[in-house]
């Protein structure tokens, strides 16, 4: 630290993304009179291979010990630069970027002002960097396990993908199967190939693989700690049923007081189940839950002359005492895939869907295709209380997506084609049946997508361009008030049954997920990630990403590489073993601390707490800082009432100087 | 560059009205209630309009008169766009061309001299208060709630009867209210619609500065006319506004109103545009109803937020309809007669002026009846 500052400044033009607005020239020769600068250039992109080779250069042949580069924000190239200072020789942590980008050039259609503004913000990180000290980055070791909430076709495949390279996999599912929304489809777009053929040998997997401790109806409660060490404790809710002595036989749920009574929620509430019950003929476990709050036992303490599920199972298995379990463990990363839930139609009452036991939504109809459906795969509906097969059928597409009405601007990306494929599946099933589709724009992006929409319109599916507005009955009939836009004709049209393409939303308790993981939401209200392009399964908490539709609607094959994405990434840390802490955390300064702890109570992420030292003699209480839970956001120091705790790189002495060089303090 | 991206002046037409942001998906014509009687397809227009150039021959077509102003096309448009402003917009280009039909010029001419579209002179508005011990309001003196009666209920001897019996309530259920006697004018909302869009902002700054002056904890409007309007279109209003269906199922839900008597019928109720479908209120006017001894409510097929449009607003008081089709009036009493309503309760004066025609027209007025809900309060009023 006795070594005289000797600073470089590197101007970026950024092709003409700074330069064209930015007189990089005249930055550069401004740079050169400011205290301490020995060298200052300016280059095309600096963060080429070239541009990193200057600064090298420098440090090697000129001596510079401090580098300023000015140019975009320092999310994208800090590392890039830091990297270039240590491949040099010197501490990465002697670097300070200016954001000529962003915070001017982008923002500035003046060139003098925008000159300007880049002079300052350059000559305030040069105030800054002369104060900067080397610091040293440090690893943890990293636990060889990883976490995966949510037992869909996104957990499944990325908790597969982490226990075959030989890591431990907590597989946590809230429902008592995993499978989840995936279960409930019938044929998949754009091959038809049966969802559930495909998607039950790996649930099998998830259920034999030794690397995988699969826990069903089981929710996470708590997570604490930080990449490579993260503890949690996850509450296995009680099944009433004895795990490891139930067979599935199923005596249970047949004998049940409430059998046919509930609405199973596996077919979409077409469908009924016991109170006692396996979600869907495949579920894994293939072991039976009894619903807490349907049970007449449990909800009245009193089952006829006693519970009839145990009175009829043969294994013994029926156990009322049963009680939650809470289980901890301890991981290194965790993959989130917690899904989506399907928009709620009712938000559209136009539609009538609350109204219409006729106007039913596409996950109703994958149901009510599926062989395992609640009609067994027969496409029936009830009209004035007889059975009939609808001739007459529309598909109505768009329903609670691009739609502000309802708060949801995006497009949910599957129901295209997830029409198109039922409307496919209802012909096939009711040759001389009248199939329609009301669609504004139909997206077929995908692979296979447009072939496929293609052969399905040669099936003879009318697709009329115009969204409908309303539906309203008459007579026996329903009646569709749409425009033909192609045509510009208002029509009336009379059907026997519509089907609401709705789109897909975030789990409605999304929350409790984002308390859990100190997770961020985008506009869309699905998770955040860390980078739109270049971290789309990261987020914003180290160690903890994401894979299929929590992050924003995805088909199957998407939410696949996405799972696979985020398991591969969940693996770095376990396959190094060790995890890399900031070096720019919070320090305490013990001999000025008061122990009052507010900033322990101000820390967003718990990384401060108070400990007992011996001052003088005297047993006083300081904060300490645990470096692998800081972020450095510096809040601590804001908070702090006697300047005792100063995140690294960003102290007063170090800020103060830079915030007088922009010129904008008196 | 600052100044330019304030100014809302240099907005072309398309701008103002967001035309770009449409994605043609036709639910605002798929919605229109009146397509079923005439050519409007606002679509079209929308689309149409975006070429600035066509304005002037778009403004010449019939079908811009045909608009309701029910709102269904902004309600329902994905995008948040309103469609039938574009319809509003080329009535300006009309009115300021000076080329209005007759009686829209006289109802504009009237609300801009006497305050009302009715051609009647100010000083009779409140005429209607004869005989009746009415509070009024001063602005010096504080009060809960301020009343404002609609031009039509003021003026309209079928209609009056719905600010009568409203004071004759809030006397008996002893409501601190006031209203605000002949000084009060016209809501602008069917200037707004007929498209003289000077003489509402006027009529806006006009009322805001008037009624921002009481010290009122509530303005309570007669019409959902005026309530919608001032509750979408008066930025500046001070006080909160309701309809009066509002504070009505208030007073019952606290137990101030009761009904002395019985009235065994089957009613259905009418949601108005206004009341319904752009403000959102559709319980409280069927608490109302339903607090009613006897009453047995019906429902209409199409109620609610999918409620059918009367076609009483838009201007269309001032403005023939040339359609030789059924009224949509006629559709909703053939639907309330088929399901048995012996009255068709409204909560809104153009609704009961439509809808009783309707009735007439279709020669129901002995087995039928259309009231507002106050004439059926008032009635069981001891």
């Amino acid at each position: 630290m006795t070594e005289k500052p000797k600073l470089g400044v590197y101007i970026c033009h950024c092709g003409i993304n700074i330069a064209s607005t930015v007189d990089v020239e005249a930055v550069t020769e401004f740079a050169k009179g400011l205290p301490n600068v020995i060298v200052a250039r300016n280059y095309a992109y600096m963060c080429s291979d070239p541009g990193q080779l200057l600064i090298k250069n420098d440090i090697k042949e000129e001596g510079v010990n401090r580098v300023v580069v000015a140019s975009c924000s320092p999310r994208m190239h800090e590392p890039t630069f830091r990297k270039a200072l240590q491949e040099a020789g010197l501490n990465p942590f002697f670097l300070e970027m200016a954001n000529i980008r962003e915070h001017c050039s982008w923002v500035h259609g003046d060139r003098e002002e925008a000159t300007a503004k880049a002079r300052r913000l350059v000559a305030a990180a040069v105030a800054k960097v002369r104060q900067l000290e080397p610091l040293e980055e440090r690893e943890v070791d990293a636990e060889p396990a990883a976490l995966v909430i949510g037992g869909g076709i996104a957990g499944i495949q990325a908790a597969l993908d982490i226990a075959d390279a030989g890591f431990k996999v907590y597989l946590v599912e809230k429902t008592p199967s995993v499978g989840g929304r995936m279960a409930q489809l019938d044929k998949t777009f754009p091959t038809l190939d049966c969802s559930a053929c495909i998607l039950t040998p790996k649930m099998v997997d998830t259920a034999s693989h030794p690397n995988i401790q699969l826990m069903t109806y089981s929710e996470v409660e708590e997570v604490s700690g930080y990449i490579g060490n993260f503890d949690v404790k996850v509450r296995k809710k009680a099944r009433y049923v004895d795990f490891d002595k139930c067979t599935g036989c199923g005596e249970c749920a047949a004998a049940c007081r409430m059998a046919n009574r509930i609405p199973n929620e596996f077919d979409a509430g077409m469908g009924k189940r016991s109170a006692i019950y396996l979600p869907f003929p495949q579920a894994v476990p293939a072991k039976y839950t009894i619903d807490p709050e349907n049970c007449l036992y449990l909800t009245r303490g009193k089952c006829g002359k006693g519970p009839k599920c145990a009175e009829v199972c043969r294994a013994g298995a029926i156990n009322f005492e049963q009680q939650d379990e809470i289980v901890e463990f301890k991981v290194g990363a965790i993959v989130v895939a917690t899904g989506f839930d399907v928009f709620e139609a009712r938000k559209k009452p136009e539609y009538g869907y609350a109204d219409y036991p006729n106007v039913i939504t596409g996950l109703e109809m994958e149901r009510l295709v599926s062989a395992s459906g609640p009609t067994g795969g027969q496409i029936k509906i009830k009209v004035e209380d007889e059975e009939i097969v609808p001739k007459e059928i529309a598909f109505i597409q768009c329903v609670g997506s691009r739609d502000k009405s309802v708060g949801n601007e995006y497009c949910s990306r599957v129901c295209c084609m997830y029409t198109a494929k039922q409307a496919h599946l209802v012909k096939d099933k009711i040759p001389d049946a009248n199939v329609r589709v009301y669609y504004m724009d139909v997206r077929a992006f995908g692979k296979g997508f447009e072939e496929f929409y293609d052969r399905v319109r040669r099936e003879g599916i009318h697709y009329i361009r115009g969204n409908p507005s309303e539906i309203f009955k008459r007579g026996s009939k329903l009646v569709i008030k749409v425009e033909d836009t192609l045509t510009a004709t208002p029509m009336e049209d009379e059907v026997d049954l519509v089907v609401l393409a709705v789109g897909l939303e975030p789990r409605q308790d999304v929350r409790k997920i984002i308390d859990l993981l100190r997770l961020s939401q985008s506009p869309d209200l699905f998770f955040l990630e860390a980078h739109p392009k270049l971290r789309p399964v990261d987020t914003a908490t180290d160690g903890v990403f994401l894979a299929g539709c929590c992050q924003g609607p995805k088909d199957i094959p998407d939410t696949v590489a996405q799972a696979k994405g985020a398991a591969s990434s969940a693996m770095i840390p376990l396959a190094r073993g060790k995890v890399k802490i900031g070096a720019q955390v919070a320090t305490v300064n013990e001999n000025t601390c008061r122990g009052c702890g507010f900033c322990v109570e101000i820390c967003p992420y718990s990384a401060i707490e108070l400990v007992a030292v011996n001052r003088f003699g005297h047993p006083v209480q300081v904060a300490r800082v645990n470096e692998a839970l800081c972020k450095g956001c510096g809040s601590c120091s804001a908070g702090c009432l006697s300047d005792s705790i100063q995140p690294k790189s960003f102290r007063d002495r170090q800020i103060l100087p830079q915030i007088a060089a922009l010129g904008v303090m008196r | 560059m600052w100044g330019m991206m304030m100014s809302t002046e240099n907005q072309t037409f398309a701008e103002k009205l967001d035309l770009f942001g449409c994605i043609q998906c036709g639910r605002c014509t798929g919605g229109c209630p009146v397509t079923v009687r005439t050519n409007l397809n606002v679509r079209r227009f929308v689309y149409d309009a975006k070429n600035e150039e066509m304005l002037e021959e778009l403004s010449k077509l019939a079908e811009i008169w045909d608009c309701t102003a029910c709102h269904t096309c902004a309600v329902r448009c994905p995008k948040g766009l309103k469609p039938l402003e574009v319809l509003f917009g080329l009535r300006t280009l009309v009115v300021e061309s000076g080329k209005t039909q007759p009686t829209v010029r006289d109802a504009l001419e009237s609300v801009f001299r006497e305050g009302n579209p009715w051609e009647k002179p100010r000083a009779t508005r409140y005429d209607w208060m004869e005989g009746l011990e009415v509070k009024i309001a001063d602005p010096e003196q504080p009060v809960e709630n301020l009343f404002f009666v609609c031009c039509t209920i003021a003026y309209d001897p079928r209609v009056q009867i719905v600010a009568k019996n409203l004071v004759k309530i809030l006397n008996q259920a002893g409501v601190d209210y006031g209203f605000i006697g002949e000084n009060e004018s016209c809501c602008g909302s069917e200037v707004f619609a007929l498209g003289e869009e000077g003489l509402f902002e006027m009529t806006v700054e006009d009322n805001t500065e008037f009624l921002n002056e009481f010290q009122a904890r509530q303005l309570v409007t007669l019409s959902p006319h005026c309530f919608t309007t001032f509750r979408t279109r008066y930025p500046d209003l001070n006080k909160p506004v309701l309809h009066y269906t509002q504070l009505l199922d208030q007073l019952l839900q606290e137990g101030k109103i009761s009904w002395n008597q019985d009235l065994p019928k089957k009613i259905v109720f009418h949601d108005p545009c206004y009341l319904g479908k752009q403000s959102l209120v559709f319980d409280e006017p069927r608490r109302l109803l339903k607090s009613i001894q006897g009453v047995e409510l019906l429902e209409f097929d199409r109620s609610r937020e999918r409620s059918l449009c009367c076609e009483g607003g838009g201007g269309k008081m001032w403005v023939e309809s040339e359609s030789k089709a059924q009224r949509l009036a006629e559709t909703r009493i053939k639907d309330a007669k088929e399901m048995g309503a012996e009255i068709v309760a409204v909560a809104c004066p153009f609704c009961v002026l439509t809808l009783e025609d309707a009735m007439k027209a279709l020669g129901y007025e002995e087995e039928m009846r259309v009231a507002e809900i106050t004439e059926l309060l008032g009635e069981l009023l001891a």
